[in-house]
């Protein structure tokens, strides 16, 4: 049936040129953008969703600054103490960088003493005693470091300290080796992996050079003045709201001396909600934008629909007089937008590439899977329909002997 | 004519109301959307100093003895920002570094706080014309001198004295006690210029760059004795033997920026740079001479990315949705314009042009266009209202400015009357006879 009627949609389209070419342009522009818009919101909410590797739910982190640093001892000492001692800690822990907080030590690193063979800049968690239990990392192959191997840190680091890494990393250093026992190079130092653990992003996850969230290392040390005033607390999810609550405030009571930073003095979740927030708000964008474009779009297409809908009333009075069915000429409107929106999605899939391609030189953006093309054709193309029915129902509506009156 | 013609195509737009209206929002829409991002861009790329940037250079030299990079690093170490420094070879100079500090004012009640410290040399009020409210600046004398003393924000002498004249008073910055000499008046640029560095390793996520100007200032060499050990660097290719002592370090830390009046005096100080790292190789401290650098502002500012990518790409939506919405109005005008077939033949018959009817067609879009531009106007302000609610940096100075204000009604008028070519081309080839005969 619709084989019979290509012909004269074809050639109804070539008498109507200019408006053909504008609507398929539209269409064209639309699933161009939109096929890039999804790839773009499907970036952002896999990177929203990344793996922190730690119990992000039982955990948050008190922030102090301004403190003398010869005091840091005591510091470390009379918090830690006082944090413990809240109803509802589970444990206390002093650390250098927790996720979704401030960067911690970034170095890059080499796998060779003499410095050939760069491994990349990666991110240094530094961990007091505990604290790599209580992050809940879990531990795939190789041990935690023993209670003797907490070394003070001499410059950033402990001195040759025995170090976990994430599995991602070890792919990457060593791609057919076993990590454990291996040797890294940074900061005037070495560091032998004792561990490696299935996942821990870096602090910033996506924002610096890291190719990886995951590029991570892990090293023990013993809280003196350069592992002071970052503490990692730990408690059970329900006590966790009220604990945090009670360590703000003990903290200001404990440490006299020194400023509370109250933006990072918060629960690991709410720093994660901090941490995604631009790219939340990104993304209800570039939603609102699907939605106003795909709307325009479908207003158009009513709005030329309609238009020839009327323009064609007599026809449409003739061919209902010679015999066609309300279904045919409802038909006819259904095949004409299917064509027109074809021919758009052929020109779109061609410009959603062009774009793509901008866009990988702005961002680091990967290429565009051809899987977002089908999606953006099933779309527009649904979209088509939807938007021409009304109007092709009007001119099924037309009675034949609309054929008789003139236009 | 032009008047006659207004009138016609107001006469025609009452005519078919929804189809008018349907044009209208499509314009209106894609104008709010381009206009908000476009003025977000405008805002974002502007010249921070208002037409004297071209005068501002940024020298960097590359330290780093084992630095294979094609780029040198973005600031210097200490010893090189101060040997270029206390040369005085450009019309003015100044060092810039950061660091947090402890700060307390001991006459009020407030808690200690911690905040961003910029530390400077006495230029640089004058060579960023700094406006001051209230006291003055210091002076070279004071450089000299590691004079005690500090200029303070508009923001933190609300914070701390309400807006009173706070000249005089003392703040204690971690355990030195300094006297305020000055209080600058509301001071916003945009991007924070001097602090600018890094832009190449932030993967387009520069936003910080938009940062409020810091809080307390004070003189470079006063900062290195009473912040001691809390300068953070920005690289080393070797560990600082004291923690958050930089001075000796083999760490970059320190901007250099100076004035430079003329094209002669920019050629000079190049060869002073050159010469001077020349000269440094010959001691041995530096390696590699061939990698200098002498940038203006405007072009430090490119080479750091300092627009974020986001609003760039946000930007470009917004003008993809336009031409969407621009698609939307050709169609639309050319159904409205072919279904007005009947009255154009009579006016041609009755002796009209071509080029008038193609006039009086694009006199109606040029009329949509600028209501469009009255709602794409509306809806700008609005979407510039959003934006001042979103956590970014810049959010405070989001502002629709002269500029933009009548860039929505050209854009919007002239998008139209590109819209509106087609269809009245279309148009004004409407033969009189033929649709003289349907009628």
């Amino acid at each position: 049936m619709s084989t019979l009627q290509l012909h004269p949609v074809l050639a109804a389209l070539r008498k109507h040129r200019i408006a053909t070419v504008v609507i398929a342009l539209e269409i064209a522009l639309a699933c161009a953008v939109l096929c890039n818009a999804c790839f773009l919101i499907a970036g952002r909410v896999q990177a929203m969703h990344v793996q922190s590797g730690v119990d992000e739910r039982a955990l948050g982190t008190i922030k102090l600054e301004g403190f003398d640093p010869q005091q840091a001892n005591d510091l470390n000492a009379r918090v830690m103490a006082g944090l413990r001692a809240l109803p509802g800690v589970r444990s206390v822990s002093a650390i250098g960088a927790v996720p979704f907080g401030e960067s911690g030590i970034k170095a890059g690193v080499h796998l060779d003493a003499a410095g050939q063979q760069p491994g990349g800049v990666v991110d240094f968690y530094v961990v007091g005693p505990d604290a790599a239990r209580a992050m809940g990392v879990r531990l795939l192959s190789g041990r935690m470091p023993a209670p003797d191997e907490y070394m003070p840190v001499a410059q950033f680091v402990p001195k040759e300290a025995p170090v976990l890494i994430t599995q991602v990393l070890a792919k990457h250093f060593w791609p057919d080796e076993d990590p454990l026992g291996k040797t890294i190079w940074a900061m005037d130092t070495h560091f032998r992996v004792i561990g490696v653990v299935d996942h821990l992003t870096v602090p910033q996850p996506g924002s610096g050079e890291e190719k990886d969230a995951d590029w991570s290392i892990v090293v023990p040390a013993m809280p003196g003045p350069q592992l002071a005033g970052k503490y990692l607390l730990h408690a059970n999810p329900e006590d966790l709201p009220r604990v945090m609550r009670d360590a703000r405030a003990a903290a200001l009571k404990l440490a006299p001396d020194a400023v509370l930073d109250l933006d990072q003095s918060r629960t690991i979740s709410e720093l994660r909600e901090a941490f995604f927030l631009s790219d939340r708000v990104m993304t209800g964008l570039l939603i609102a934008v699907i939605l106003a474009l795909l709307g325009t779009t479908a207003l158009g297409i009513v709005g030329l629909a309609s238009f020839w809908v009327a323009q064609r009333r007599r026809q449409i009075g003739v061919r209902r007089a010679l015999g066609a069915t309300r279904r045919d000429i409802l038909r006819y409107f259904q095949v004409e937008n299917f064509l027109i929106v074809t021919i758009g999605i052929v020109l779109g899939m061609v410009l959603a590439y062009a774009i793509n391609m901008t866009l990988m030189s702005i961002y680091e953006l990967p290429r565009l899977p051809v899987l977002y093309l089908p999606i953006g054709a099933v779309a527009l193309w649904i979209l088509g329909q939807l938007a021409v029915l009304a109007p092709a129902l009007r001119a099924a509506a037309v009675p034949p002997v609309a054929a008789m009156r003139s236009a | 004519m032009i008047g006659y013609y207004i009138d016609l195509a107001l006469h025609s737009l009452r005519r078919s109301k929804v189809l008018t209206a349907l044009m209208i929002l499509a314009i209106a829409v894609g104008i709010g959307a381009s206009m908000t991002t476009l003025t977000i861009m405008h805002l974002l790329s502007g010249d921070p100093l208002r037409g004297r940037s071209g005068q501002i250079f940024y020298p960097q030299v590359e330290p780093d003895p084992g630095s294979k990079a094609r780029e040198p690093h973005d600031v210097m170490d200490y010893q090189s920002a101060m040997d270029l420094w206390s040369a005085h070879r450009a019309d003015r100079q100044a060092l810039v570094i950061n660091s947090r500090v402890k700060l307390l004012a001991p006459d009020t009640p407030l808690p200690p706080l911690m905040l961003s410290m910029l530390s400077t040399t006495s230029d640089f009020f004058t060579m960023f014309e700094v406006p001051i409210r209230f006291g003055r600046s210091w002076t070279a004398e004071d450089d000299a001198a590691h004079a005690r003393v500090a200029v303070i924000s508009a923001d933190l002498n609300d914070r701390l004295f309400g807006g009173q004249n706070s000249v005089g008073r003392t703040l204690r910055l971690k355990n030195s006690d300094v006297r305020i000499v000055g209080v600058l008046a509301p001071w916003r640029p945009s991007p924070l210029f001097y602090d600018v560095r890094g832009g190449r390793f932030s993967s387009g996520d520069t936003a910080s760059f938009y940062d409020k100007p810091e809080g307390v200032i004070t003189p470079f060499t006063t900062a290195l004795e009473i912040n001691d050990g809390n300068f953070d660097p920005f690289t080393c290719w070797s560990n600082p033997t004291t923690p958050g002592h930089l001075q000796n370090a083999s760490c970059v830390w320190v901007a250099l920026w100076v004035q430079l009046g003329d094209a002669a005096r920019v050629a000079a100080y190049r060869r002073f740079l050159d010469g001077y790292v020349a000269q440094q190789q010959t001691l041995g401290r530096i390696t590699r001479a061939d990698n200098t650098r002498l940038r203006s502002l405007p072009e430090w500012l490119d080479f750091n990315g300092v627009v974020p990518s986001d609003v760039k790409l946000q930007t470009s939506l917004a003008f993809a949705f336009l031409a969407i919405c621009l698609c939307n109005v050709v169609g639309l005008l050319l159904a409205k314009f072919l279904r007005r077939g009947g009255e154009i033949g009579l006016r041609r018959a009755l002796g009209a042009t071509r080029r008038a009817v193609f006039i009086q067609c694009l006199v109606e879009a040029g009329v949509i266009g600028a209501l469009g531009g009255l709602g794409g106007l509306l809806l700008t302000l609005f979407g510039l209202w959003l934006v001042r609610r979103q956590p970014v940096p810049y959010a405070d100075f989001v502002h629709l400015d002269a500029s933009m204000f009548l860039a929505t009604f050209a854009i919007s008028v002239g998008a139209s009357l590109i819209a509106g070519l087609l269809p009245a081309v279309r148009a004004s080839l409407v033969e009189p006879a033929l649709q003289l005969k349907v009628l």
